[in-house]
């Protein structure tokens, strides 16, 4: 039971991981892109990393898994703000002043 | 069906990692070359995990794709613009061409040796019978700092030498300026986390995948992200402490050998019951060593810490606040407290 509910959320990541890629790909700018890269893939990592916790079945492990996910999801939020601030939106950039 | 799955897998990392080195190699431009090289590293390290060498993957992912990622980033920054030269010279291109086909050939010749020669006394066998004299339950931790410790105690010294060239190349590059909210707080968290996880990886490397080169560049990575952060002297302490902690690896792994000889044992060879210790010990300053090498490769030269030292006694000069401190010496370029990545500036 476990188990095909721990398939069941691995598929939905993957298919916000696919929209995430596919947004990636096909969105015209880079802020755009960005939007669809952080959304979707912390997303998709949260389901993954619920699905591999069900899969593992073991406590100690899907603790872990959280662990990561958290931190993915830090370290990405952040490199996608730097990523944004490189990039001319029409303000000019404080930080170049 | 579980074992074509897991081939398909394998097939696609392959020809993933086929198509990125390509990737890397052919294209014109510099940063995208780097960036391709980086998902490379971290696409390798993902092959070394399937052949169930996770002691190669932590390294791969830490050194190969994380902090070389840094480095060739790092120097791209510093680089002048390059202009799109067209063709100079065959030359160095046939020169590299026929040195990489040299290579592919003794690759194939060795793969040929290993595939056709059947199996025969593997080295892993003999690690494994006499692991338990070794004072360690990671096979590789075993190999590395026991029964091939001179091989480390060299590697060791190379790294020194290289932080020696290094410290000769002149002045630190320029720093970077000074982050803003969101990466600062980042970084507020992140580098203790980083800190802990480099002396989680060197105790572990005991009797898990780990140890002191793991290790060590994760704890380079903690300096990196505070370089990154403007800061300015990343903790390094300065002049003979610097010294010191660079000849720390190679000088620990001296002074245990010529210890033991003192006791009428053998250079590096360790008696059973302390051999875990003594490798602990060991590991523990090469991890520092190759921490300080790194951050030092990343800065790009000899920090200029002595003038600040004087000013500010012991106290870290980083905790200054603001750009002051931190002007570049470098003379011309425009802006220089700006990422390069800034081209609207």
């Amino acid at each position: 039971m476990t188990d095909i509910l721990g398939l069941l959320f691995i598929a939905a990541a993957m298919f916000f991981f696919m929209a995430g890629s596919i947004g990636l790909l096909r969105l015209p700018d880079v802020h755009s892109r960005l939007h669809a890269l952080t959304k979707a893939d912390n997303v998709g990592l949260g389901l993954l990393m619920v699905g591999a916790s069900l899969l593992g079945s073991d406590p100690v492990l899907a603790v872990k898994l959280l662990l990561v996910w958290l931190l993915v999801m830090a370290a990405s939020s952040a490199s996608a703000h730097l990523i944004a601030r490189q990039v001319p939106s029409g303000e000019e950039d404080p930080a170049c002043k | 069906m579980q074992m074509t799955a897991w081939h398909l897998m394998d097939m696609l990392l392959a020809l993933l990692l086929l198509g990125l080195a390509w990737g890397a190699l052919s294209t014109r431009d510099l940063k995208r070359g780097v960036v391709l090289f980086i998902a490379f590293g971290l696409l390798l390290s993902l092959v070394w995990a399937r052949l169930r060498a996770p002691d190669l993957a932590l390294a791969e992912a830490a050194i190969g794709a994380g902090l070389s990622g840094a480095l060739l980033l790092s120097a791209l920054r510093d680089a002048p613009a390059m202009e799109e030269s067209g063709e100079k010279s065959i030359i160095p291109k046939l020169g590299v061409g026929l040195l990489s086909l040299g290579l592919a050939g003794v690759l194939a010749w060795a793969w040929f040796v290993a595939i056709s020669a059947g199996a025969g006394e593997r080295l892993a066998g003999i690690v494994m019978v006499r692991l338990e004299e070794s004072g360690v339950g990671n096979p590789v931790t075993a190999v590395l700092l026991n029964f091939r410790a001179y091989d480390t105690l060299l590697e060791l010294a190379v790294l020194l030498a290289a932080a020696l060239g290094i410290m000769s190349l002149g002045p630190a590059r320029r720093p970077f300026a000074p982050p803003e909210a969101l990466l600062a707080s980042l970084i507020r968290w992140l580098v203790p986390l980083l800190i802990l996880t480099a002396g989680y990886l060197l105790w572990v490397g005991a009797h898990a995948p780990g140890g002191a080169f793991q290790a060590g560049a994760t704890l380079a990575a903690a300096g990196v992200v505070l370089r990154l952060a403007g800061r300015h002297r990343i903790g390094l302490p300065a002049g003979i402490r610097l010294r010191l902690l660079m000849a720390a690896g190679a000088g620990m792994f001296l002074l245990v050998g010529l210890a033991l000889m003192l006791t009428g044992r053998p250079f590096l060879g360790y008696p059973p019951t302390q051999a875990g210790l003594l490798i602990l010990l060991i590991e523990t300053a090469a991890m520092l060593a190759i921490a300080a090498t790194l951050v030092l490769a990343f800065t790009g030269g000899r920090p200029k810490t002595d003038v600040l030292a004087n000013t500010a006694g012991k106290l870290e000069a980083s905790t200054a606040s603001g750009p002051v401190p931190v002007r570049p010496a470098r003379a011309g370029g425009a802006n220089n407290d700006c990422n390069p990545e800034q081209k609207a500036c």
